[in-house]
């Protein structure tokens, strides 16, 4: 910041939350504010800890599945997923195929559902209030259809070791179709009502540059990462379940802003449905467990780290076993964590109502973040 | 001074275009629904909290009291007590305290006798905690009122003959 010589420098503090709507959970920052610009700030976590991580120590492997759909609930199933796929190569359960395309296909509608609640409550972060409801209409949609199978909304808890608990139905394969002929007619209509909007743009564009070398610095993962350039998906880079069976891109951005991120998330819809729609065609028959997964599971002991795409980024999973039917540690590397570490460094000069939108734009489940 | 009105140009097109999508929504038909008044039915394999299956057959339910859902549940929030009637044993006390369910189904994976199943029910709400205590032998027992049939008869070792007679009635 430039002062006008002569004025003694005057900065003040500014809480933003912990109760403040343009957090989503409860995050503080303390900015240090010169007048209208944040010259330093500070992100405080911790407001929602719940110590899963230290859960997992005294519960059986089993016992800690309805944890995975509360550490982010927006994206529960890609936690399902990431948990069972740790679990599984411990204690080397192979999952039979038509399982994995379930879990392919429940874990995509899921990302979808968790893109379109980040397109809301950002367009009303921003101060937008109609799209919000356009886009909670699609998401409706998805959460009804997962609902069938999975019997909950929101906190999923769905994938079992070696499998899913439900087996998928006609009328859920037609009820995924119907869906996506639906949100692909909407495009349009999202491109007319957001993209194309000259107070969106204008307040999205060159705003919130992330370059490539700080979200590598950082750690930042998922759609922040790939707005800014740098193609890493784990569904690419370190495959897991059928995804290298399928035929999709993984967009990017160009110049790392928030419009940028803006269309990743987007063209990820699109590219979910992609994965969707040829999941449901080579869907194969079989069963949707394995055999002869113990029902007091006990794996041999050693380590293991499994990572999965969730709609933030990289979610992985480190498992220490000592041969008990407990873990003996668990650790959780969640993507809205290391995302949220860049925002000290994003925000630094900018305006408050900027700083909003950039913070937005990172999409954190503040949950996930203290966990 | 060009680029100026045709960024204002621009702009406000942009703006009617928006304007245009939200006209076009405002007269189809509403997507809501109005809850009181309308409800929607649950899917089957929605998930309530957990309740005892009523066996078609004997009308009456098939837990053991073995207590591998109470050993199962993350919340530990099942409470279940059995007494042995004739080298059977059979629940006296089968309650849970909801508020603490995650609803992740392991009880209803582990029972032997697959003696459990979520139930539909959603409309819950209560003004203190002990309103989500439910009792599981009560809510079958007033699901068996409902096809004209008498309480279950609370086992006890005494009373073996009865027990036994009122299940073979029922
Ligand atoms: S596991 Fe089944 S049979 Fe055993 S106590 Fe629970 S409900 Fe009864
Ligand atoms: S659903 Fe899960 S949390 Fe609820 S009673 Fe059953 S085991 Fe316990």
């Amino acid at each position: 910041m430039m002062l006008e010589p002569g004025i003694e420098e005057k900065t003040f503090y500014l809480n933003l939350g912990p109760q403040h709507p343009s957090t989503h959970g409860v995050l503080r920052i303390l900015l240090e504010m010169d007048g209208e610009f944040i010259a330093n700030s500070e992100p405080v976590i911790g407001y929602g800890h719940r110590a899963h991580e230290k859960m997992a120590e005294l519960r059986t492997y089993q016992q800690y599945l309805p944890n995975m759909g509360r550490v982010d609930y927006l994206h529960a199933l890609a936690y399902n997923h990431g948990y069972c796929l740790a679990v599984e190569r411990l204690a080397g359960i192979e999952v039979p195929e038509r399982a994995e395309f379930i879990r392919v296909i429940t874990s995509e509608l899921n990302r979808i559902a968790s893109h379109l609640l980040w397109f809301g409550a950002y367009l009303l972060d921003l101060g937008a209030f109609t799209p919000f409801l356009y886009c909670f209409d699609d998401r409706e949609n998805v959460v009804d259809i997962l609902d069938r199978v999975t019997g909950s909304r929101l906190t999923y808890c769905y994938f079992r070791f070696g499998g899913v608990r439900d087996d998928i139905d006609d009328e859920f394969i037609a009820g995924c179709r119907a869906f996506i002929t639906r949100l692909r007619s909407r495009w349009q209509d999202y491109d007319d009502l957001v993209t194309k909007n000259v107070i969106f743009i204008n307040r999205t564009r060159d705003v919130g540059i992330i370059t490539p070398e700080q979200a590598l610095k950082y750690g930042v993962t998922g759609p922040c990462l790939r707005g800014s350039g740098i193609p890493y998906d784990i569904r690419r880079s370190e495959p897991y379940s059928v995804y290298p069976l399928f035929d999709f891109e993984i967009p990017i951005g160009e110049r790392g802003d928030i419009m940028d991120r803006y269309v990743v998330r987007l063209r990820e819809m699109e590219q979910s449905l992609r994965i969707i729609e040829q999941a449901l065609d080579k869907l194969p028959n079989g069963p949707i467990m394995a055999e002869k997964v113990p029902k007091r599971l006990k794996p041999a002991e050693g380590e293991v780290y499994a990572a999965v795409e969730s709609g933030r980024g990289e979610f992985g999973t480190y498992i220490v076993s000592k041969g008990d039917t407990k873990p003996y540690r668990i650790k959780l590397r969640v993507p809205s964590f290391s995302n949220l570490s860049i925002i000290s460094e994003l925000i630094k000069d900018t305006l408050v109502a900027d700083m909003v939108a950039i913070l937005g734009s990172l999409d954190l489940v503040i949950p996930e973040v203290d966990r | 001074m060009v680029a100026y009105f045709r960024e204002m140009f621009v702009g406000l097109w942009s703006l009617v275009a928006g304007m245009a999508v939200t006209i076009r929504y405002f007269v189809r038909p509403i997507v809501t629904v109005q809850y009181p008044r309308q409800k929607l039915t649950m899917t089957p394999k929605y998930r309530g909290h957990i309740e005892l299956i009523m066996d078609p057959e004997t009308n009456t339910h098939r837990c053991t009291a073995c207590g591998m859902c109470v050993r199962t549940c993350p919340s530990s929030l099942i409470t279940v007590e059995g007494v042995k009637v004739k080298k059977k044993k059979l629940p006296v006390k089968h309650v849970i305290d909801y508020s603490y369910c995650s609803l992740c189904g392991l009880c209803v994976e582990v029972c032997p006798t697959k003696a459990l199943k979520f139930s539909n029910e959603y409309r819950l709400a209560g003004y203190q905690r002990q309103d989500m205590v439910i009792d599981l032998m009560a809510r079958l027992d007033a699901e068996r009122a409902t096809v004209g049939l008498p309480p279950l008869p609370i086992p006890t070792p005494e009373s073996e003959e009865e027990t036994t007679s009122a299940e073979e009635k029922a």
